[in-house]
Order: structure tokens, then C-alpha cells, then sequence
């Protein structure tokens, strides 16, 4: 049913994403990267299984936690890494860090420090298609505890009455920072709240990559047909606390372990094993360059100079 | 000195609205630019509450001239994101009041997301909005909030106070490719004034010598200027000669205009309607002390409005913010005339 190409295509993408913040982690632990730093770790099928469903005219608006959003969006390791650790080379020169990068060249309109900061912008950028007249779609990702800030349900609805080409991808990944879903909503159940929007809308296991790209790609043609919005929700758990300095001591041990069985890596890995028909060695040959893609992208982030504060102070004496 | 293409307006004697004017620049912009589009409360059918944007849904359409529910801060970020992605939006807020509620779509996002992203991004939005006292509409629809936004970098922050500024500015401020906060005035959307039919753009960071003098500089903006050149008519039976500036645009600020004058008449008197606590007049007082003390031959008098809610009562609202016998008063003690 699927190809081979394109299950190592996405195992690729989870690959990839996993390395990059499992790296990440252990340069931020050696005191290189500073200041906040969200891992996407145990959510990495979401963004790649939104983002093979979409066209490289569409956009996508990532949040605080937009690594995964990012890479799966083609984002490149060495300017990713070279921005974390706040360098001239990486994609915002230093001035963004973890929470900002972006990149529109690319579709990627960018991260927010803001929960639920980007809603409302991808909503915009569906409205500019609108007026422009053309078939691309936007994917907006946010979190559950987006959900619950009022630009949510006010951009659902701008985006219902205007029929815009937007897929709202609720990652539910169970915690607004610390505070469970359970007592921050009386109806866990995210995604059905659109209903009362008029907007069609379904759960999906956000921990299958391939459940996600099936849900995303009918999702997309609702969207260029002119049947927009839709929303998806997809379920997932982080594999940690909210960044990386909480210890996540809230999250209940059976339950992290529940999640961790069903890790999105593990299950794009037999997908590739069992559907695309490749061997083990070929997929650790596949990891191994991964890996190795990483440490590049590493030692070009380590070598790359810090940004110049001469340059920076006449770039702001202009404004 | 200004820029203001004197010429142009010698040529005709055409008098319109200041809200005519603002209507004509929208339209003309659009009729440039299809990437122009307006968003706002009862911006379409309505027309909008001062009628700047009327008849412009039915040449252009809804698709360009959209009534959105309201949702301030998720329809101002629908500009933010629109204008991302290469469109260039005017979102109008009904009432400066209400930037409240946009205000995490403005600071946070519009106006950092240049800088952010490495200076690749660009957010070529602007956010019409109106404010002032002087209506009888309470604390909650009659501030004069400029400040909030002057305060903010990345932001560009227009006031204009005549139908040709109107005009030429809001040209200018959609052209713009950055964020553009354009503060209209309630009292001067029927105010006529000399506007040339033909095409202008007036430059932001370029100031206007409203009024030419010699004795005491007086900088105003916004509903100010009127009430400043009714004063300086005062003081010149008077025999004060007072040189009235506007700066039309407080970022980026003509500095060098209000220091050349301040040169010239070694006296200054800023005039704001926005409260004095934490307001632009402030910062203006302190770059002029700072580059032109040496000239200055009196204190800077600020004249300000009070540190108080607008109150509802029409002579409360008046007391509230500056009038033009404070304003004579503040001239003549800065000349220390009695």
C-alpha cells in the first residue's frame, strides 16, 4: 500500500527529529544552549505525518515546541543547531533561539514563545490565500493548552464563516506546562468542540505516523476543494516535563510507560521493517547516517561565529 | 523643514473630510496594490463607524473589504499572518481602547517578528484605529493610549491631524513593509482641509511646521494641533509669535525638526492629550534637553491631560484634557510673560 521510499521517507523524518533534540538535550546539559528549551520528543509522527500530507507551497504555523514542525517541514540541521545555540550561521542569527525559528521561504511561517500566539497568524495566511485566489493550505499546529486561550475558538470561528483552507492540528499531548487535560477541560475530547463551530473534526492516534498522514491528507483535500477548515486532534504524551530543566514528576509513571511502548519511532521503524519491507541492517545504515548528519550539524553550529554585538547595535541605531 | 509638497496644495482649492481623505487613500491604495485588503467590525456594509471605509465593498468585494465578528486579537492576527505571507492588510480596531485586547498579536507578534527572524521576515501591516476624548463616550471608548505603542520597537506609530496628512500618510504607512500603528481622531473625521486630487505620499519620520514662528516652539500632534494653532491665534493678538510643529509621525520621530526650532525660539511647550504619567510628550522633553539645552531659555512646559479615567460629564471630560486657555497659559509662563 505504501512504498518503500516513502515509509523510509518518514521514518527519516521521526528519525531525525528524534536525534536532533536527544542531541540537543545533552549540548544544553554541557551549558552550550541556554535559556528554554521544549523537546518534541514522543510527538514526532504528528509533524511528520502532517507535513508528507502537505504541498511545498503550503504553510504550516508551529508553536513553542516546533523543532519536530520544523525538521518535518524541511528544515535544515545545521542553521536548526546553529540557532539553538544562538549563533551568526542559524536560521534567525542568533536574535530568535528555540522558540522563534522560522523560516517562509520554506512555508514555515515560525514558532511562538506566545501559547496560542500563531492560531490566529495561520488563520491570516489562509485568509491571504482566500483573497489571492489560490488551492494551498495551511496547517496550523497548537497544543491543548492553546485550546484553552481565547484566540482559539475565535480563530476556529474566523475560519469557519470564511471557509478557509486551514487544518487546525491539535497536538494533545495531555499537559498545559504541568496541568493535566483532565482538570483543565470537563471534555478531554478536544476536537469536539469544532463541532459546535460547524467545523468537521476527529481524534487520531498521534503516536502512528501513518493514522496521522491518513487523517492529514483527507484533511488537505477538504481544504483545497474549498471545504475548509477542518480540525484534527492528535493524542500523544510528552516523554518528559514541559522543557528540558522539568523533571515532569507530575506525569504518572504506568502512563508514561503506556506511551513510551507505543513510541512513534518504534512504530515508523516497524512500519519500514514490516510494510516497506527493509531489513534491520538497512534501517541502522539509515540511522547511522542520520546520526552523522547530526554531529555535522553540531560541529557547524559549535564553529559557527557568535553574532557580532557591533553589527547589532547599528542595526538598531536605524530603527 | 517639512516636506510637505506645498506646491501641490496651492494648486487646488478641493476641500474634503478628513474622513474623505482617509477613504481615497484606502481606495487608491487598493486600486494599486491587489494585495491590499481592509478587515474590521462593520468595516463593509456599514461602512465603518466614522464612514472611512465606505462604499469601498461595493467596488471591491467582500473578499477585500471583510467584516470580521468580533474577535479583535484573533482578527488582528489574521492581518499579522496575512501580511507574513505577502498580502498587505489594514485591519481597523474601532477604538484605541480596544487595542487591549490585540495587544499580544501586536507587541508580541507583529512588531518582533522582523527582528526575530533573523531580519528575513516582514510584516507589512497596517492598524487603523481611532482615539481622543471629546465626544461624551466615557473611559472605556475616549483614551489617547500612543504611548503604549511608542514604547514598543518594531513598531511605526502615524497621528495625523489634517485631511491632506491623513491622505498622504496612510499611503505611505500601506506601503510601509513594516507594522504601522495609524491612531485616527474622533473630533476630526468631519474637519475639512485642502487635499490636491492628485497622487501624494507624505514620508513617515517627516514632520510639519503647522504654524511658522519666533518666540516659543509648541509641539502638538493629532486633535492637539488644532487646539495648539487656535492658541498660537491667541497669543499673536497678544503679540507671542509661536511657531506651532507637528510631528505627524512619533515613530520615527523628527527630531531634527522640533530641534531646529527649538533652536530658533529657545522655548518649548509640548502638548499632548494623552495623560503626562509615562507619555511621548515626556520622552520628547528629554531628547530636547539633552541635545539642545544649551539653548533652552526657560523650563519645557508639558501640557498634558490628567492622570485620570475620562469621565463622562461634558465638563469633567473637558477639565480632563488640555484646552487652549492651558495652553496659552503654559506660553506665557515658559516666556515668563504675565
Amino acid at each position: 500500500m505504501y512504498t518503500r521510499q516513502f515509509l523510509e521517507q518518514l521514518f527519516r523524518t521521526l528519525y531525525t527529529i528524534r536525534v536532533f533534540e536527544t542531541q540537543c538535550i545533552k549540548l544544553y546539559r554541557q551549558g552550550l544552549i541556554i535559556g528554554y528549551f521544549h523537546p518534541y520528543l514522543g510527538e514526532e509522527a504528528i509533524a511528520t505525518g502532517v507535513c508528507a500530507a502537505l504541498r511545498e507551497d503550503d504553510y504550516i504555523v508551529s508553536t513553542h515546541r516546533g523543532h519536530g514542525h520544523c525538521i518535518a517541514r524541511g528544515g535544515e540541521l545545521k542553521k536548526m543547531a546553529a540557532e539553538v545555540l544562538g549563533r551568526q550561521d542559524g536560521y534567525c542569527r542568533g536574535r530568535g533561539g528555540s522558540m522563534h525559528i522560522a523560516d517562509v521561504t520554506k512555508g514555515n511561517i515560525g514558532a511562538n514563545g506566545i501559547v496560542g500566539g500563531g492560531i490566529p497568524i495561520g488563520v491570516g495566511a489562509a485568509l491571504g490565500i482566500s483573497v489571492r485566489g489560490g488551492d494551498q493550505v495551511v496547517a496550523i499546529f497548537f497544543s491543548d493548552g492553546a485550546a484553552n486561550n481565547g484566540v482559539f475558538p475565535e480563530s476556529l470561528n474566523l475560519a469557519a464563516i470564511w471557509d478557509l483552507p486551514v487544518i487546525f492540528v491539535l497536538e494533545n499531548n495531555q499537559y498545559a506546562v504541568s496541568s493535566p487535560i483532565e482538570e483543565m477541560s470537563r471534555i478531554p475530547d478536544l476536537y469536539k468542540r469544532a463541532e459546535g463551530y460547524g467545523v468537521p473534526a476527529g481524534a487520531v492516534d498521534g503516536n502512528d505516523v501513518l493514522a496521522v498522514y491518513e487523517k492529514t491528507k483527507e484533511a488537505v483535500e477538504t481544504c483545497r476543494t474549498g471545504k475548509g477548515p477542518v480540525l484534527v486532534e492528535a493524542k500523544t504524551y510528552r516523554h518528559g516535563g514541559h522543557h528540558v530543566n522539568d523533571p515532569g514528576l507530575y506525569m504518572p509513571q504506568d502512563r508514561l510507560e503506556h506511551y513510551k511502548a507505543r513510541d512513534p519511532v518504534k512504530l515508523g521503524r516497524k512500519y519500514l521493517l514490516e510494510q516497506g519491507k527493509c531489513s534491520a541492517e538497512e534501517i541502522l545504515a539509515v540511522e547511522r547516517d542520520i546520526e552523522r548528519e547530526m554531529e555535522e550539524a553540531i560541529e557547524f553550529a559549535r564553529n559557527s561565529p557568535q553574532p557580532s554585538v557591533r553589527e547589532f547595535l547599528e542595526e538598531v541605531g536605524k530603527s | 523643514m517639512s516636506t510637505t509638497t506645498v506646491p501641490a496644495m496651492e494648486k487646488t482649492q478641493r476641500q474634503i473630510m478628513y474622513r474623505e481623505a482617509l477613504n481615497e487613500a484606502l481606495r487608491e491604495e487598493m486600486l494599486r496594490d491587489d494585495t491590499v485588503f481592509l478587515l474590521g467590525g462593520g468595516i463593509g456594509r456599514r461602512g465603518g463607524s466614522y464612514k472611512v471605509t465606505v462604499n469601498l465593498l461595493d467596488e471591491f468585494g467582500p473578499r477585500r473589504v471583510i467584516d470580521a465578528p468580533i474577535s479583535e486579537a484573533s482578527f488582528t492576527g489574521t492581518g499579522v499572518g496575512a501580511a507574513i505571507t505577502g498580502m498587505r492588510p489594514v485591519v481597523e480596531i474601532l477604538f484605541v481602547d480596544f487595542t487591549s485586547l490585540i495587544i499580544d498579536q501586536i507587541v508580541n507578534q507583529a512588531a518582533k517578528y522582523r527582528f526575530m527572524s533573523g531580519g528575513k521576515g516582514r510584516v507589512p501591516m497596517v492598524l487603523r484605529t481611532q482615539g481622543g476624548s471629546g465626544n461624551g463616550l466615557a473611559a472605556q471608548h475616549s483614551q489617547s493610549l500612543e504611548a503604549w505603542f511608542y514604547h514598543v520597537p518594531g513598531l511605526k506609530l502615524v497621528m495625523p491631524a489634517t485631511p491632506y496628512d491623513a491622505k498622504g500618510l496612510l499611503k505611505s504607512a500601506v506601503r510601509d513593509d513594516d507594522p504601522v500603528i495609524f491612531i485616527e481622531h474622533k473630533l476630526l473625521y468631519m474637519e475639512k482641509g485642502p487635499v490636491p486630487a492628485g497622487e501624494y505620499a507624505i514620508d513617515l519620520g517627516v514632520g510639519d511646521v503647522k504654524r511658522p514662528g519666533s518666540d516659543v516652539t509648541i509641539v502638538a500632534w493629532s486633535g492637539m494641533v488644532g487646539r495648539a494653532l487656535s492658541a498660537a491665534e491667541k497669543l499673536a493678538a497678544q503679540g507671542i509669535d509661536a511657531e506651532v510643529i507637528d510631528p505627524r509621525t512619533l515613530v520615527p520621530l523628527d527630531k531634527q525638526l522640533i530641534l531646529d526650532s527649538v533652536r530658533k525660539t529657545e522655548h518649548l511647550v509640548i502638548v499632548q492629550e494623552a495623560v503626562r504619567r509615562g507619555g511621548v510628550a515626556s520622552d520628547i522633553a528629554s531628547i530636547v534637553q539633552q541635545e539642545a539645552f544649551d539653548y533652552l531659555d526657560a523650563p519645557i512646559e508639558i501640557v498634558a491631560g490628567r492622570n485620570t479615567p475620562i469621565p463622562f460629564n461634558v465638563q469633567l471630560e473637558k477639565a480632563a484634557v488640555p484646552q487652549e486657555p492651558e495652553i496659552v497659559a503654559a506660553v506665557k509662563k515658559c516666556l515668563y510673560v504675565k
